[in-house]
């Protein structure tokens, strides 16, 4: 209770639930006090488990969960300071909007003139007034997030813990209630650690996005960071918005190296962070899809751009501002190309014909 | 449910959905209940012969007796007792199983664990106490062997005591598996909700569990207190004669031909039931609880 901060560390944060496999293994990360923090990956990758262990109602099997610069391992929820808001958010059923988010300072012995006050305060705060006195199946989804997101903030934590706030929604509630998690956040300056599985939720919203597989972090940064320079090819994957080619180092050449591919000539990749590659290495690349651009075959390349695959057009999809072209440019993996959509309609392609798909050398990117 | 297109073929398909229960019920509840109220307003000769007619001499004499009184002061207090030890107990064993115990396999064994009394008729079950109970019994050789007392204790058996136990033994079933049905449709998340937000164990059962079983503690205390107030055959056997019922008074009255008073008493009995039932019903919701 000393520290009104609430940054966290994670040190070597294990959990096991059977001894033998491991759901968190080994987590290491810095949260700063006041981001907005997003966990992303598949579900059973681990995510929620972390959520629930610096929440404390999971105890880490080994490591330190570091809130504030006290480790909290083994203290309740109410001494750590966090509060949790639970997916599809438990609101207890049997009392109305205003009890329950009176709820925590009721039980905290606050006297019900005070807590009352309090509540209404808050219910203000996330417009709710007017159904202050319903019970939560009276409510509209949107309704019941706000009452639990109020439910979890009337005890000033240092830090809200939320596990998919958004999924129980739908598409166009769910865009508007991302708007009012962050503006909450940044009206409480308090640190957000939120769940999801939606990477769109996640670059939207976080100052720190943290990509998940099979309890490891596979990445950590800041969404553009973690959006348009992944690691590896499972955040490249997962991430989405990249093709992801593989493929033998040709040759080396100063500051750039040959993919050997179908391309005749090969793919010409800069080096950038890559410093130790030697022929023969099997290497992924990542190329983003909005940096691909089709080109009928004969016509000149754009300027930059050195490596032209051949391809065919599979399918295409119109998305409103670009068209998603589908394309068999590599063997194994889908290639996919986002043509501005006035770039697209000056020249339409059309299902089967084929085209150069190209981009500029310097923005492929490989990966570890 | 779509609205039909002809009103009359709705209404039709309502009353062949109701039908089974309107046959069950007609001739085996309603019709005997039926007769039951003619009869207590009929006179009698006092030799069991009836003579159809208007009176309410019957239900004079059964409002006029002291005893009617008496002997709904002591149904009320056998089904106090047998209430309180049935809420208290049947609560626990349900929030056992439904919290405490994770495995549901488990929980399954130990619920049906519950009903294995009732593998066996109300008479051996109400008979076996008597070597517990009894002068000789167990309890009273413990206690003697343990010197903790010198004469063996009369009150275990043939005593109100033993009518509570037997009460209390018969019907805490019915308390725990419609608590325990109410129970287990509380979400875990809202346990641990309350836990975040601070509240202690007492907190949680005061503000979360017993509030969300109201609906299974309800209609316990209906089976409860309908079977302990129309009973008196438990009172007879484990009192020994020494203490009677409301219906056991009418039993005895239908022993010697007197049906309008019998039938009076039971009227009274049956309305005495609703305005109870009604009571409760009135303080739970139980139809909105149940399709909650």
């Amino acid at each position: 209770m000393k520290s009104d901060r609430g940054d966290i560390e994670l040190a070597g944060v294990c959990k096991s639930f059977d001894g033998a496999t491991y759901v968190v293994d080994g987590v290491n990360l810095k949260i700063a006090d006041g981001a907005y923090c997003c966990f992303i990956g598949p579900s059973g990758c681990g995510k929620t488990t972390i959520l629930r262990m610096i929440a404390g109602h999971e105890d880490p099997t080994a490591g330190e969960i570091v809130i504030g610069g006290q480790n909290v391992v083994g203290l309740a929820p109410v001494q750590r300071r966090t509060a949790m808001m639970f997916q599809s958010y438990a609101l207890f059923p049997h009392l109305t909007v205003r009890d329950n988010i009176a709820f925590a300072l009721r039980v905290r012995g606050m006297s019900k003139a005070d807590r009352l006050r309090a509540a209404d305060a808050m219910i203000e705060k996330v417009r709710l007034t007017q159904f202050a006195d319903r019970l939560p199946a009276q409510l509209s989804g949107g309704q019941q997030q706000r009452v639990a997101l109020a439910r979890a903030a009337i005890t000033e934590p240092r830090v809200l813990l939320l596990d998919e706030p958004l999924s129980a929604l739908d598409e166009q509630l769910r865009v508007q209630m991302r708007q009012e998690l962050r503006r909450m956040q940044q009206d409480l300056g308090i640190t957000f650690i939120h769940v999801t599985h939606t990477q769109l939720e996640a670059i939207a919203l976080a100052d720190l996005v943290v990509v998940m597989e099979q309890g490891r972090i596979k990445q950590a940064g800041a969404a553009r960071d973690v959006y348009a320079h992944p690691h590896d090819r499972y955040v490249a994957e997962f991430m989405g918005g990249q093709n992801v080619l593989s493929g033998l180092v040709e040759k080396v050449n100063g500051s750039t190296f040959t993919l050997a591919q179908a391309a005749p000539d090969g793919i010409e990749v800069p080096l950038q962070a890559r410093s130790t590659v030697s022929v023969g290495d099997k290497i992924d690349i990542a190329v983003r899809r909005d940096d691909v651009a089709l080109v009928r075959p004969g016509r000149e390349l754009p300027p930059g751009c050195t490596t032209s695959l051949p391809s065919r057009v599979l399918a295409i999809e119109y998305q409103g501002y670009f068209v998603k072209v589908m394309l068999d440019t590599v063997p194994d993996d889908a290639f996919v190309a986002y043509v501005p959509e006035k770039v697209f309609f000056a020249d339409p392609f059309t299902v089967g014909d084929v085209v150069m798909a190209t981009w500029a050398t310097g923005s492929a990117l490989p990966l570890a | 449910m779509q609205p039909s297109p002809n009103p009359s073929r709705a209404n039709l398909a309502g009353w062949l959905y109701v039908s089974p229960l309107v046959l069950v019920l007609v001739p085996f509840f309603v019709a005997p209940i039926l007769v039951v109220v003619a009869a207590s307003f009929f006179a009698t000769d006092g030799f069991g012969g009836l003579t159809p007619g208007f009176t309410l001499a019957s239900y004079v004499e059964v409002l006029h007796s002291a005893l009617t009184l008496k002997l709904y002061l002591a149904t009320i207090k056998f089904t106090v007792l047998t209430w309180i030890f049935t809420l208290v107990i049947g609560f626990c064993v349900a929030y056992f199983l439904v919290f405490h115990v994770r495995n549901q396999l488990l929980a399954i064994g130990l619920f049906l664990l519950c009903t294995v009394p009732f593998w066996t008729s109300n008479i051996i079950r109400m008979i076996s106490w008597i070597p517990l109970l009894g002068k000789e019994g167990l309890i009273n050789q413990a206690l003697l062997a343990l010197g903790v007392i010198r004469q063996p204790l009369e009150v275990l058996l043939f005593s109100d005591l033993a009518v509570v136990i037997a009460y209390v033994h018969q019907l805490t079933i019915f308390m725990i598996v419609p608590i325990f049905n109410s129970m287990a449709r509380i979400d875990k998340k809202l346990i641990e909700a309350a836990i975040d937000a601070g509240a202690s164990r007492f907190d949680i059962m005061r503000l979360i569990v017993v509030p969300m079983s109201k609906s299974g503690i309800a209609l316990g205390t209906i089976f409860v207190v309908s079977i302990v107030m129309g009973d008196f055959f438990v009172v007879k056997v484990m009192s020994g004669g020494g203490s009677a019922s409301v219906v056991s008074a009418f039993y005895e009255d239908v022993g010697v031909l007197q049906y309008p008073t019998a039938a009076a008493s039971a009227v009274l009995l049956t309305l005495v039931l609703v305005a109870i039932v009604s009571l409760i019903l009135r303080t739970v919701d139980i139809r909105q609880e149940i399709t909650r």
